[in-house]
């Protein structure tokens, strides 16, 4: 039962993050594994604080690691933790920089991320990967549409109809929505094109997108913010669209609406972060001082 | 579509978010300098037109997003989230009622 647990876990692609320093590794060596000599994964979800100082050094092969007073950081899987460039490494140290008394494992989405594309937990090729993020695609949120009550049919329209002419222009591909249950017919052509598209993200940025797009359940949501199309706020709300509309016809409940809001807000800020910082690379040029 | 903070105003918000975080020694720390560093180096020039500065600009949107969205999950979170179970007593003050404080309750010595 518990196996089966965890391999759900493992198979929803995300290690829950729990980074451990490697004197404190004992402490859940009780549990079963899943494949025999790595632990990829942990339940802790808190921890008492056990460390004064975060900063940041850089190692070999120009990687950026992070020291928790006079020890590195490790991943749960018991590798270095390294972060391709200063900017990541800076807000992962800042995550950890924050922690009152206790670590709040759930809070550190940067950490997690990184994590997840260290270890990469359910030892998923880029391929596999793609084609998981794909299948968001075919049910994709933008393109189902209710066809009652009139004013939220009209909200659905006017908020989704730019964005999903925005994808098809700029990809130039058919994706088109519907009213019925089983969605739209998405055109061979058109997985294609995406396929080739993400096939040229590198893996630390797929991961990145994949999460964002499992957090919006929206591939084209996912894109246009990867894209700069939108905000984090934006896609967010786009992305919650029908609930903001019955928030708005029977009132909004802080202990679910705002607490799933700022969530999903987090989570896939940190996401498009992460694509970003992985994506990116930076050149200086300076302006000549003339005399 | 995009309606990004102005840089002033991003840099303002990140740098207010990272204080509330770390307390009064919110100046030494490293996220604060470095934040400070990157705003100042990205200030425009007036002599080519660069993609990256809105590039700059929708990654520190998305930044402090993220820093207040999880501040504010956090606060919803401690408030809202279940500490497992209660005891007798305070599960009664939930309902309005007190525990009888004699054995029997109320006319027990009768």
């Amino acid at each position: 039962m518990l196996r089966n647990c965890l391999r759900l876990h493992s198979r929803l692609g995300h290690s829950l993050s729990a980074p451990n320093v490697c004197p404190s590794r004992q402490a859940l060596k009780g549990l079963p594994l899943l494949n025999g000599n790595t632990k990829l994964y942990s339940i802790i979800t808190e921890r008492k604080k056990f460390y004064e100082d975060v900063s940041i050094s850089q190692g070999d092969g120009g990687m950026f690691e992070i020291n928790l007073d006079r020890r590195k950081l490790k991943t749960p899987g018991g590798k270095l933790f390294k972060a391709p460039n200063e900017a990541l490494a800076v807000a992962v140290a800042n995550e950890w920089d924050t922690q009152k008394d206790t670590l709040k494992f759930y809070s550190m989405h940067l950490t997690t991320l990184c994590n997840t594309a260290l270890d990469n937990p359910s030892l998923r090729s880029k391929d596999q990967m793609i084609t998981a993020a794909l299948k968001y695609l075919e049910t994709d949120t933008i393109c189902y549409r209710v066809d009652e009550p009139p004013s939220l049919v009209e909200l659905q329209n006017n908020e989704w109809d730019p964005v999903l002419n925005w994808i098809e222009d700029r990809y130039n591909v058919v994706i088109g929505s519907s009213t019925s249950i089983l969605g739209p017919e998405i055109p061979q052509a058109t997985m294609e094109t995406f396929r080739q598209h993400l096939g040229s993200y590198n893996f630390w940025s797929l991961i990145g997108l994949e999460y964002v797009i499992t957090q919006l359940k929206s591939v084209v949501l996912a894109l246009a913010l990867i894209d700069k199309r939108m905000t984090v706020e934006q896609a967010v709300l786009l992305s919650r669209l029908e609930e903001e509309f019955q928030i708005g016809h029977w009132g909004n409940v802080e202990w679910a609406h705002d607490v799933d809001l700022y969530e999903l807000r987090a989570r896939t800020a940190a996401g498009a972060l992460f694509v970003q910082f992985s994506s990116e690379s930076s050149t200086v040029k300076r302006k000549l001082m003339q005399d | 579509m995009a309606a990004l903070l102005s840089p002033l105003r991003v840099c303002r918000g990140i740098l207010r978010e990272i204080r509330a975080s770390k307390g009064p020694e919110y100046k030494n720390s490293l996220a604060y300098n470095y934040v400070l560093e990157q705003f100042r180096k990205n200030q425009v020039t007036g002599e080519r037109h660069c993609r990256a500065r809105e590039e700059a600009l929708h990654a520190s949107n998305s930044y402090l997003c993220l820093l207040s969205s999880t501040r504010q999950h956090i606060a919803l979170y401690d408030l809202y989230h279940g500490k497992g179970q209660r005891g007798t007593e305070e599960m009664a003050g939930v309902v309005g009622l007190r525990l009888p404080t004699q054995p029997g309750g109320k006319g027990w010595e009768k």
